[in-house]
């Protein structure tokens, strides 16, 4: 099976989609649009089991569809590339992708915002249309064409963000998020076209061929010719350095981080299946894919993985934090979702790219999850979002609240659910971290921890202020029901991945079960270039001692702030954690007073320089010859005798002019 | 001088005449049947620049690139020549002006019903006159038709416009005819430089007169190089040069706008690859870096501008001057680019069509609406998107190609461009990749009022979207947005010369030690590499 | 006679020809002088044309009244437009195309 049938499944679902979807009854746009990204889950799943069938050492699938662009030296292929890395991403994203789906069709069947289902074809559409950009993001074998993905996720994720265009929240959050993606693109498309410069392809591995005529790829110069970066350093950072900062300000935009991630809490006011699949599970992980799918660039820049480290932790800490003080239940799961891409990032920064990896897929389950409980729960109130409405839904909703509960334990980190692995495999990496900077890794660990603790307690508080306790509004409450088994069925999938998803990737540790599948699939894409100084695969096996104490304290940080959490929650039901004036740090503001603000009068300032200056000295001139101009017309006497006699002195001066030069 | 062409033999004349031809035929019509008329002469004229197209592998190739030349003599006392070819360079202009003609004549079908049959007229004179400017290959031909433009535009202006239309075309006129003066008299010194006996206006005498100059290291070649450029500049537009274009775009009907932005402002961009720099290639280079950072100003300041318009209009001129800057830093980079100089070249190549379709189409968009609600005020809309769905659709794939979104076709144009400025220096790349934030920051910002949150106001809630035919041309114009962007091969092969790129590399190595020297011949082939 | 004598009437025709033209305000007059001017330059080539044994003074001559023959037919033509539309043919009154 081809690899671009996996794109071209949902291409062709939001093709009937956009062309046919006006026409199709409810809910038939969406069984096409599932099917096809059920048939495109398929195919990747048959090309994963063959590349797990190629040798270790040559797990690599290409495909190249056609030449895209090609100009002299410079030549980009539209070609996909299936590694293990890839692999992971691709299955997550299809299979994921098809569970949300699904649901969706469930979701979306009455939509008070469309109650005449106009615009029912469309969100289909769109998400196919996601399913089939996140696919080229991942399964590019080029960073021009990664791009094209990348793009091509944050075009859908405008469409369905201001989906209810209606909604002025909507509409004004889309906007944000796409100018905020554009602003990382920006720096994306810098760095790489600083790579294009400094190493003459943009393939990330180039093709063994014969003798004579192999050719490297960016990340194949990176381990062999460290210098050829040398040459586009700029006034004091190394070239490497720049490269990698500049894709890294890219990876933030799409993921969310400091200081570009005020658009994703707004991007909630799309509907939430698509918070579900794009802000939580697929999309704003690709940054984390694309710098782990770079690992061998970051890997020569510390300077730059130090900053990493300290964006990553400080976006965990704070977005954590933030977390506390909100009372709309998505907005908690948003701030979650970017505290745990600040986690992922820690894992880059310190080298650990599997174990961000492992956080993305395992993030992926009981994040999706805790997603879609809680548009289970949104569905049932009716469109409420305050979880000070909510409470005591425990009984109402049996299967909305034992998924919930359990991928809330995993995002706890309560061991043994799936994010306790991931999350302590980081925080082991960061702490096991033993190249420059040490130090600073040490006490980034520790405020790991912290943060840890953190996201435990708001979990465990908004589960409690949600589903325990009394009904806080008893009309809601009354009306409340379970959710349709269509919307159930994934849950249900989801949270026994986020039960047992982490199990694929347990520690390498004497006495632990030897379940390191994980692991041991994408060791052989990082292990080139890992210098053996420290944990690159973040397995921490070679300091057990420190390992394991991180995993004990782990374990108790989770299950304790999960209970403290809750506790929290019934008690304060009404009331959040945090003053509210902590909201999104204020970044917001700052942002509005600043940027926007201060854009704005510039642009209407410059606008009036264009209207009275730059068109002043044009219309200057102009005014200039039609003064001189009225000023001569007064010899226009209309007197015929006046022009006959300026011909006749004009004749006679002639004449004289010509005897005396005679 | 020449027969009545057969179009097999003179395709090129046929391109040129067939609008001509058509608008005198169109005049002695009676009144309804002429936009009929000129619709049929316009899809007659695309027809023709397939056939163009098909033979284009095939065309005798003469000066090493030029296909389908014809040479005549006109007035030969003044060595005057009626000269045409294309190029990679002309070939797609052309295609875009024919294909462009049509569209524009169907989209004001209703728009324009007052004169109709004078509307058509100068239109077809308006594309003939493009065309001709495109594919002419002695200076004279060239200015010519460089300045016949003018007239069609200025009386479409001057007669169909908006409410400040005869100050705008006056404004566009004066401006634009003062700059191409400067290029007249730079020709006549040029001419005059050559030895009396073989003087000529064509292309390669002049080519060889100035590029004589210019290595000489005369300080008159600067003079020169600026007196084209500014010709070319205005026409562009370059910053601050500009003011005419949005009072001219705004005040235009649609379709007159349409051409202005998407057709007549590429005859500035494209004097510069054809002409200017080419002619004058050491000046050129070294002027490189101010012209460079007037595009970089461009794309700002057009940007910032555009962002506190509220006309939706006068929005996209703005918006058009930042896209343009663009191509003109792509243009000049090129001569900066040292090993990566055709990426930027050829990218500002293929910008010049996909801004063109693109405006053209977010033109032709803003026009529909300014039919239904006579008004572009992004405050009287909102909540647009209820009532017209499928003119959303439309409005979004224009925006966003218009963008650079990637998989469409202002990416391929703009990434070319940027990458070749990134080999050129770190800085040049940022500037011009500052348009790719402020473009998405003041089109998503009208789209956002204009189409986006609830409806206001009761006309909006009524008026009716796009009708077939309106959809019918927008599909056309985004169908070919979606295949430049997602199959760019094919065009950028044309661009490119088809591999005959690397011979001409090799030549210029190998003749530029004694480049005053050259002979004619090598001189019209090594131009491309140098420009 | 010595051809000064006909240069000497041509120039007085002429000067006679140009004061009519620059004081008199009927548009008749004013034009009778231009043509009073024409003949002066007729009486001019013919008169140099005797004396340099040449033809081409000859036939300029018959150029020159082709053209007034033209310019009466046209520049009557004005006139009587111009009476039937203000009713005078004082050329001071005819100042619409002022400043």
């Amino acid at each position: 099976m081809p690899l671009y049938l996996i794109v071209l499944f949902p291409l062709l679902g939001f093709i009937i989609n956009g062309l046919l979807g006006a026409r199709l009854k409810k809910p038939l746009p969406g069984i096409i649009a599932t099917a096809a990204v059920l048939a495109s889950f398929v195919v990747a799943l048959l090309n994963v089991l063959r590349l797990a069938s190629l040798p270790e050492d040559a797990r690599r699938i290409t495909e190249t569809a056609y030449t895209w662009m090609s100009v002299g030296d410079f030549r980009v292929d539209v070609s996909f590339l299936l590694d293990q890395l890839s692999s992971v991403m691709i299955l997550v994203i299809t299979g994921i992708g098809f569970l949300i789906h699904l649901y969706s069709v469930g979701y979306m069947q009455d939509d008070h915002n469309d109650p005449e289902g106009r615009l029912y074809a469309r969100y289909f559409g769109w998400l196919n249309l996601f399913i089939a950009f996140m696919s080229v993001l991942v399964l590019a074998d080029n960073y021009l064409l990664m791009f094209v993905g990348w793009e091509g996720v944050g075009l859908c994720s405008y469409f369905l963000i201001g989906y209810w265009f209606k909604r002025e929240d909507a509409a004004e959050a889309s906007k944000k998020a796409f100018i905020m993606n554009r602003i990382g693109d920006f720096a994306f498309l810098l760095g790489m076209m600083l790579l294009f410069v400094s190493t003459g392809t943009l393939k990330y591995f180039g093709d063994s061929g014969a003798a004579g005529n192999a050719t490297q790829g960016v990340l194949d110069v990176a381990r062999s010719n460290a210098g050829a970066f040398s040459a586009v350093g700029l006034a004091g950072l190394g070239g490497i350095t720049l490269i990698t900062l500049l894709l890294f300000i890219g990876a933030a935009g799409k993921s969310a981080q400091i200081p570009l991630y005020t658009w994703l809490p707004d991007a909630m006011a799309g509907p939430t299946p698509v918070s579900a699949l794009i802000h939580a599970a697929t999309m704003v992980t690709a940054g984390v894919y694309m710098c782990a799918r770079s690992a061998a660039l970051f890997e020569l820049a510390p300077e730059t993985r130090l900053i990493i480290i300290v964006v990553g932790a400080l976006t965990a800490l704070f977005a954590g934090l933030t977390a506390l003080a909100h009372n709309d239940i998505k907005k908690v799961l948003a701030y979650s979702t970017v505290s745990q891409l600040g986690f992922m990032f820690m894992g880059i920064g310190a080298g650990a790219y599997i174990a961000a990896i492992f956080h993305v897929f395992t993030h992926a389950f009981f994040k999706a999850c805790l997603f879609l409980g809680a548009g289970s729960v949104i569905h049932a109130l009716h469109g409420e979002q305050d979880m000070r409405k909510m409470g005591g839904l425990k009984a109402k909703m049996k299967a909305t609240n034992i998924t919930f509960m359990l991928s809330g334990l995993a995002l706890a980190g309560a061991a043994p659910f799936a994010g306790f692995f991931s999350k302590d495999e980081i925080i082991a990496g960061v702490w096991n971290y033993s190249g420059e900077y040490n130090s600073i890794y040490k006490i980034i660990a520790l405020v790991g921890l912290v943060t840890a603790f953190i996201t435990a307690l708001y979990t465990g508080r908004q589960y409690a202020q949600v589903f325990e306790g009394k009904a806080r509004d008893e009309h809601l409450h009354d009306h409340a029901h379970e959710s349709p088994s269509v919307m159930t069925v994934p849950l249900w999938l989801l949270a026994i991945g986020a039960c047992f998803a982490g199990l694929l990737g347990l520690p390498h540790l004497p006495g632990v079960p030897n379940l390191h599948a994980f692991t041991d699939w994408l060791t052989p894409v990082f292990s080139v270039q890992a210098d053996a100084s420290h944990a690159a695969a973040g397995t921490g096996s070679h300091n057990p001692g420190a390992t394991l104490m991180l995993l004990l304290v782990g374990a108790v940080i989770g299950w304790a702030g999960w209970f403290m959490g809750r506790s929290m929650g019934t008690r304060q039901g009404e009331r959040a954690v945090l003053p509210a004036s902590t909201h999104n740090l204020s970044l917001d503001a700052v942002y509005n007073a600043t940027f926007a603000r201060g854009g704005l009068a510039l642009s209407a300032a410059l606008r009036w320089i264009d209207d009275n200056i730059v068109d002043g000295i044009v219309n200057g001139i102009g005014g200039f010859f039609g003064q001189v101009s009225s000023a001569l017309r007064l010899t226009q006497t209309s007197f015929v005798r006046n022009y006959a006699l300026g011909m006749a002195v004009g004749a006679a001066v002639i004449i004289a002019l010509f005897i005396i030069n005679r | 001088m020449f027969e009545i062409p057969f179009v097999n033999h003179h395709i090129l004349s046929s391109l040129i005449f067939c609008p001509l031809i058509g608008a005198i035929l169109i005049s002695l019509l009676p009144r309804r049947v002429s936009r009929e008329g000129a619709f049929t002469v316009a899809l007659i004229n695309f027809v023709f620049s397939l056939h163009l197209m098909a033979h284009w592998s095939n065309a005798p190739i003469s000066q090493g690139r030029f296909r389908f030349e014809e040479l005549g003599q006109w007035l030969p006392q003044f060595g005057i020549n009626y000269h045409l070819g294309v190029d990679g360079l002309s070939v797609f202009l052309v295609l875009l002006t024919t294909f462009l003609a049509p569209l524009v004549i169907l989209a004001s079908w209703n728009g324009v019903v007052e004169r109709a049959k004078e509307f058509t007229i100068l239109l077809l004179i308006l594309e003939a006159a493009a065309i001709g400017a495109f594919m002419a290959l002695d200076l004279i031909l060239f200015y010519i038709f460089f300045e016949l433009t003018l007239v069609p535009t200025y009386m479409l202006i001057a007669g169909w416009g908006g409410a400040r239309r005869t100050q705008a075309a006056m404004k566009f006129f004066i401006y634009t005819m003062g700059g191409s003066l400067l290029m007249w008299v730079a020709m006549l010194y040029l001419y005059f430089r050559q030895s009396a006996a073989t003087r000529s206006f064509d292309y390669a005498p002049m080519l060889e007169t100035a590029r004589g100059l210019d290595l000489g290291g005369s300080g008159v070649a600067t003079f020169l190089f600026l007196a084209f450029a500014a010709a070319f500049a205005i026409k562009a537009p370059i910053f601050p040069l500009h003011t005419w274009l949005p009072d001219a775009y705004t005040e235009a009907p649609t379709a007159a706008t349409v051409m202005l932005a998407a057709v007549l402002s590429k005859m500035g961009i494209y004097g510069f690859l054809r002409f200017a720099n080419p002619l004058f290639p050491e000046t050129a280079r070294s002027l490189a870096p101010i012209f460079i950072a007037l595009a970089v100003v461009g794309i700002v300041y057009g940007a910032l501008v555009a962002v506190a318009q509220t006309d939706i209009k006068r929005l996209l001129a703005y918006s058009s001057i930042s896209h343009v800057s663009l191509i003109i830093l792509g243009v000049f980079v090129a001569l900066l680019a040292g090993r990566n100089a055709e990426l930027a070249r050829t990218g500002a190549t293929l910008q010049m069509v996909n801004h063109g379709l693109s405006t053209g189409a977010l033109f032709l968009l803003a026009g529909w609406l300014w039919e239904r609600r006579r008004t572009l005020q992004t405050n009287a809309f909102g909540g647009l998107a209820q009532s017209m769905p499928l003119y959303t659709v439309l409005f979004w794939v224009a925006l966003f190609a218009s963008i650079g979104l990637p998989g469409l076709n202002g990416f391929v144009g703009e990434y070319l461009i940027l990458q070749g400025a990134m080999s050129a220096g770190f800085w040049y790349a940022f500037g011009g990749a500052t348009g790719v934030v402020l473009g998405a920051i003041y089109m998503l910002r009208m789209f956002r009022s204009a189409m986006y949150g609830e409806t206001t106001r009761e006309e909006n809630r009524t008026v009716r979207d796009v009708n077939a035919r309106e959809t019918f041309v927008m599909a056309l114009i985004l169908a070919l947005i979606i295949w430049i962007g997602v199959a760019p091969q094919p065009f950028l092969g044309v661009i490119g010369g088809d591999g005959t790129q690397q011979n001409n590399i090799a030549q210029r190595n190998a003749t530029q030690q004694n480049a005053t020297r050259q002979t004619m011949p090598e001189l019209a082939q090594s131009d491309l590499s140098t420009q | 006679m010595p051809t000064s004598y006909y240069l000497v009437i041509s120039a007085m025709l002429f000067t006679i020809g140009v004061l009519g033209v620059l004081v008199r305000r009927n548009a008749i007059i004013i034009f009778m002088c231009v043509e009073m001017m024409l003949n002066a330059a007729n009486l001019a080539f013919v008169a140099a044309a005797r004396d340099l044994k040449l033809m081409s003074g000859q036939v300029f001559v018959f150029f020159v009244m082709t053209v007034a023959a033209a310019e009466v037919a046209v520049g009557l033509a004005i006139i009587v437009a111009l009476f039937r539309n203000r009713a005078t043919i004082d050329v001071d009154e005819v100042n619409l195309l002022k400043y």
